[in-house]
């Protein structure tokens, strides 16, 4: 009996290990994955939530224009992703509404503006790939593109990763000594919609946001050190991935519905019985009363 | 250059203005000060005391007159690490997932490489900076887990390590306990005689009367400025505080 279930496991770790597109999938969205969930520390520090949500939906039109024009798709989206922010920026200095209505206003728009593109230049483009994310049906020049940004991303991060850091934290400060708060804001953004955009192929632009922020504030909810929280902040991001595949590939689901699911799930288990933070405090439970 | 005239102020801000989209903070506020000297900036909520720190601190761009700092330009003040800037406990999220030690290290980043890795020299003075604050058994506790007062410290902590000579400290008294509020008096002194320039706001009245040669009376433009003894009159408070008494402002608390 015992010796079944631990065959059962086995065959359901490399079953699906079997299949080209599996293995290319587990892969690149692990990659996909460790890219957001090292961005999702900052922003979760940051509070960009609503912001994270608001670049990765105005990604839309730029993805369907590039696809149109024969452009990598990472091109139009970026073009998109900084000019949704800099328009936000825009109305909201200009205009008396309020900086949460503007960011609403100004996603939905730019989302509104590609699904309407993309029923106008039909031919090639696949609108629910886009939405939810095909990890499976990957192309070879996307998993290119794919490891080109994420390399990009990872490699910006490191070399500002302190800095970054000091800005989420204490903006006055880093000014007053000398540090560019201007760029860092730029280059914050700038890894934002580049992360969105290889995000989406795993998750699709509705659910990219929480690739960018759930792993970062399951993180923030188990260690009071910044460095740690990165580290679990990406692991707990790799990790979600590959349960979502394999759950997805067994259960015939919805994957990037399924990536998304386990790092809620993920999170969920942290906010209950994370060590100080959580409800039920794990450390209590084991050390008894105190 | 005008390096005579301004090299004798540490910080000599003339004429300045601050406005954020039109709606105007500060007006023809002027503010010269030299080494070892203490002075303290007194206002009501919304005068500008935070505007007038941001505005030398280079966080915010004044839209008119001029600021020197050791008869440089802010730009040039903040690539020497000349100034430091102490929050309000307030203005930090406490919730952050970094300790003493990271904050205080944060006060050697404009110093170091484009990695910001520390280097002896920096984790030296890093060390000295947390023994003086005496936090030195705090050095891995999260800031979330300090009290207000050892928060505070470690905030002073930074600007101590980061070896600046101007310290602009945003209401370094409130909330903190009666030992913290000992140490940075004693501090205070400490820096005076190391000639370094301190720029503070405080609501306590008894404050200024203990440690401040001169003071800054602010409500949006300067009402008053001068030595503490000749400016620091009910009169001038009453006027700074829109006509209310400063008896009925401070009185319960201090």
């Amino acid at each position: 009996m015992e010796l079944c279930s631990f065959l059962t496991l086995d065959s359901f770790i490399t079953d699906p290990l079997t299949h080209d597109f599996m293995r290319k999938a587990l892969l690149m969205s692990s990659l996909v994955a460790a890219v957001c969930g090292f961005l999702s520390s900052y922003l979760t520090l940051k509070g960009w939530a609503l912001m994270g949500d608001a670049v990765s939906h105005s990604v839309m039109p730029g993805v369907v224009v590039a696809y149109a024009l024969g452009l990598p798709f990472s091109l139009g989206a970026f073009f998109f992703g900084v000019g949704s922010v800099a328009l936000i920026g825009l109305i909201k200095q200009k205009s008396r509404v309020k900086e949460d209505t503007v960011i609403g206003l100004v996603f939905t728009g730019f989302f509104a503006l590609g699904i309407v593109l993309v029923s106008k230049i039909k031919s090639n483009i696949d609108l629910h790939s886009i939405l939810f994310g095909s990890p499976l049906g990957i192309s070879l020049s996307d998993v290119k593109q794919t490891i080109l940004i994420s390399l990009l991303v990872v490699i910006l991060l490191l070399i500002y990763r302190k800095d970054l850091m000091l800005y989420c934290f204490d903006p006055r400060h880093a000014k007053t000594v000398g540090i560019n708060v201007f760029f860092l804001h730029y280059l914050l953004l700038t890894c934002l919609s580049l992360a969105a955009v290889v995000g989406l192929q795993s998750v699709g632009i509705i659910l990219v946001v929480a690739m960018l922020i759930t792993p970062g504030a399951t993180a923030y909810l188990l260690t009071d050190k910044f460095d740690n929280m990165t580290v679990i902040s990406v692991f707990s991001a790799i990790i979600s991935s590959l349960i979502g595949i394999y759950v997805s590939f067994w259960f015939d689901l919805e994957t990037g519905g399924s990536i998304v699911l386990a790092q809620t799930f993920i999170f969920l288990f942290a906010f209950l019985f994370a060590p100080r933070y959580g409800i039920f405090k794990l450390k209590k439970l084991f050390t008894g009363n105190k | 250059m005008e390096t005579t005239n301004y090299q004798k102020f540490r910080i000599d801000a003339e004429n300045i203005c601050v406005d954020y989209n039109g709606k105007v903070a500060l007006y023809d506020a002027n503010l010269r000060l030299k080494p070892g000297q203490i002075c303290g900036l007194v206002g009501m909520n919304g005068s500008g005391k935070t505007t007038f720190f941001n505005a030398l601190t280079g966080f915010v761009n004044i839209s008119k007159g001029k600021i020197r700092i050791n008869g440089e330009s802010v730009r040039s003040a903040q690539k020497d690490q000349t100034i430091a800037y102490v929050p309000q406990n307030e203005g930090i999220d406490s919730q952050f997932p970094v300790n003493v030690w990271d904050v205080v290290m944060m006060g050697r980043y404009g110093s170091m490489n484009i990695f910001r890795c520390p280097r002896e020299s920096d984790s030296q003075a890093v060390k000295d900076a947390i023994e003086r604050v005496d936090l030195t058994d705090h050095l891995s506790t999260p800031i979330g887990n300090l009290s207000g007062g050892q928060r505070k410290r470690a905030f002073l902590a930074r600007a101590i390590a980061q070896r600046a000579s101007i310290l602009l400290l945003d209401e370094p008294f409130s909330g903190v306990d009666i030992r913290t509020e000992k140490l940075i008096s004693e501090l205070f002194i400490q820096f005076k005689n190391e000639g370094k320039t301190i720029l503070l706001s405080t609501h306590d009245m008894i404050h200024v009367r203990e440690f401040c040669d001169l003071v800054l009376l602010i409500n949006k433009t300067v009402v008053a400025y001068g030595e503490t003894s000749e400016v620091f009159t009910p009169e001038n408070i009453t006027t700074t505080f829109g006509g209310i008494s400063p008896d009925f402002l401070f009185g319960p608390e201090s």
